[in-house]
């Protein structure tokens, strides 16, 4: 290549930098609920991380003696039938949702990816294969697939992340094939093969990030329906098992005394209420901040 | 490189290219025809030379650049490309042929991926085909790269979004010159671009030609007649999958001889009003019959003022008429 420089001419000006996370933060933040939604997420992870110095007592220390007893200065949220503390509970299931709820998600998500993305790419009778076995998986409603494979495999968090991974993966080939189908058709991706790029190259640099977006909202959007089908599977008993502590079978386990004793099983269900409810908003909320076609408007 | 594997004086021959695509129906997926996007192309480029290829839209020029390019795998037909036959080679062994050969875009806009910074884009071939020794060595070709085709290399970090169509273009044609390549085929590169810009374009895709320690060679893809009489050392004019004349832009322009040529030129407007309003106008009659089922023999003849009997039933071979001015017409 010579060293001469061909083309000395001016160029026109080049625009300022317009910065994409700016816009991402004041969309984002605009919005009080959203804010609201974050605080409530940190603290839960927070709690998560932090259960066995922030719980007060051990989770499943049973106290026959003192069971059943209305809040006060030792028990803050009381105790239930077999006298364990009902607050230390909580804290210990927030872990447990969190678990469920982020291994689900980013198990499935790095599998939908995975096969939406090549289903996309090389079309064909593979995408043929992986399709058609999605549809068939999504011909069941999530939580009674879920239901169905936690029942075969029996209970037990490492099951119940299987069971709710096999019923969310298709979502996200749906979405991920959808995605790459379109960003297939641009240019780049033509000029991708004109200079000779690997397929796996050009899918992992140009497709992934390109298609990156929409995949984002939805996991987040995502984690909430997660926990809520963990916390059905529990309420129905076939979901996580002692001595892993979970709000959907402490909510279960309360359900008997709701009429005397409601704090049992409300304090449990608030929890769910505003875990879903936060995930539900931060994924709304990224949605606007992210989709280029709001850019403008919002 | 190439003059090792190649002592004839060809870069590129090729020979009665066909390319269809086939259309299916059905749950099946039966094929119930196919669209003959290229129908028997046959042309040869010399080191060094710039071929335009113009004709309307549907014509197939695209396709043809594309096939050469191996973006599709060709339907017949040879490409035979620095002495080696490309046409059905598998794409592992594509890899040498795909860094001699490049290709430049016809939009600025979705040809450069969004998410990646201008320097990235720049720099991909040279990641892809192993050129470069090191970190320093590559990001010194890259600044080379931005700096052959005008653009600031302090501009790497910047994405695609931040440039205006001009330059991104010059990011294209910069991806292009990345490995080095002996052909370039341009895909209307300067079709999307403001009248202002093209000449830009243009004097730059010239320029680089012989910059380079390589003689570039050009196969030039437009509708835009003015810009390919400028450029071109050949012409090839395409009408429905087939080329109907090949000659000199000077010889094209004053002495068309295929009646489809002349109705071609006689569209381009002239400046001048008063010769504008003398001048005789051929203006064709019908669209552009469907690719699916073109009309049998000589493809124009539904629409060539020309026409006799004959033409609907020989389908008519290039020919010289002199000074290797190529005609595919029965009358001429």
């Amino acid at each position: 290549m010579p060293e001469t420089v061909v083309n000395t001419e001016t160029v026109a000006e080049v625009q300022p930098r317009r910065s994409e996370w700016k816009r991402f933060r004041r969309v984002f933040f605009q919005r009080k609920v959203a804010i609201f939604a974050l605080i409530i997420i940190c603290i839960m992870i927070f709690t998560a991380v932090f259960a066995p110095w922030l719980a007060p007592y051990d989770p499943n220390e049973q106290n026959l003696s003192n069971s059943m007893a209305p809040p006060s200065r030792e028990h803050l949220l009381g105790t239930d039938r077999l006298g364990i503390d009902t607050f230390s509970r909580l804290i210990w299931g927030a872990r447990t949702a969190l678990i469920v709820g982020f291994a689900t998600a980013f198990i499935s998500a790095a599998i939908g990816t995975a096969l939406g993305m090549i289903a996309g790419y090389f079309g064909g009778v593979i995408s043929t294969v992986i399709m058609r076995f999605m549809d068939a998986l999504m011909g069941f409603p999530m939580i009674v697939l879920a239901l169905l494979l936690a029942g075969v495999l029996g209970s037990g968090m490492q099951n119940i992340i299987i069971a709710l991974t096999v019923a969310s993966v298709p979502g996200y080939v749906r979405l991920m094939y959808g995605m790459t189908l379109s960003v297939k058709e641009n240019d780049y991706i033509l000029a991708q093969r004109s200079i000779g790029s690997s397929s796996a190259r050009t899918i992992w640099k140009h497709i992934f990030p390109n298609a990156l977006q929409p995949m984002i909202v939805m996991l987040t959007s995502a984690l909430g329906g997660i926990i809520m089908a963990e916390s059905g599977l529990s309420f129905l008993g076939v979901g996580i098992t002692a001595p892993d502590v979970a709000w959907g079978s402490m909510v279960a386990d309360g359900f008997k005394y709701l009429q005397t004793y409601p704090i049992l099983s409300f304090a449990p269900g608030v929890c769910i209420m505003l875990v879903v409810f936060s995930f539900n908003i931060l994924g709304d909320s990224l949605r606007d901040a992210l989709d280029p076609r709001l850019r403008g408007t919002l | 490189m190439s003059q090792s594997k190649n002592n004839n004086e060809y870069l590129l021959e090729v020979k009665d290219l066909k390319m269809y695509f086939p259309v299916t129906r059905g749950l099946l997926r039966r094929k119930v025809a196919d669209v003959k996007a290229v129908d028997g192309v046959s042309f040869s480029l010399k080191k060094g030379e710039t071929l335009g290829l113009v004709g309307e839209s549907g014509c197939g020029k695209t396709t043809v650049g594309r096939t050469i390019n191996r973006l599709y795998k060709p339907t017949a037909g040879e490409i035979i490309f620095q002495g080696e036959d490309i046409a059905q080679l598998p794409e592992k062994e594509l890899k040498p042929v795909r860094r001699e050969m490049a290709m430049i875009f016809q939009d600025p806009y979705s040809s450069l991926d969004p998410r990646q910074s201008a320097g990235n884009i720049v720099g991909e071939p040279l990641i892809v085909h192993n050129i470069t020794k090191n970190k320093d060595d590559y990001y010194e070709r890259v600044e080379r790269l931005f700096q052959m085709v005008g653009l600031d290399p302090a501009l790497m970090n910047r994405y695609p979004h931040e440039f205006s169509g001009g330059q991104r273009q010059r990011i294209g044609i910069a991806r292009a010159l990345a490995c080095n390549p002996s052909l370039i085929i341009c895909d209307e590169p300067v079709s999307a671009l403001d009248v202002s810009i093209q000449a830009q374009i243009i004097n730059l895709l010239m320029d680089l030609k012989s910059e380079g320690d390589k003689l570039l060679t050009y196969i030039f893809i437009a509708h835009d007649l003015s810009v390919v009489k400028h450029i071109s050392d050949r012409v090839a004019v395409m009408y429905l999958g087939r080329v109907v004349e090949i000659t000199t832009p000077g010889e094209l322009y004053n002495n068309p001889l295929h009646p489809y040529t002349q109705a071609l030129l006689s569209a381009v407007p002239v400046p001048d009003p008063e010769i504008e309003e003398k001048r005789e106008r051929i203006i064709l009659e019908g669209e552009v019959p469907s690719p699916l089922f073109p009309p049998s023999g000589c493809t124009f003849h539904p629409r060539c003022p020309m026409a006799t009997p004959e033409c609907s039933k020989t389908i008519p071979e290039l020919r010289d008429c002199g000074n290797g001015h190529m005609v595919a017409c029965l009358r001429v």
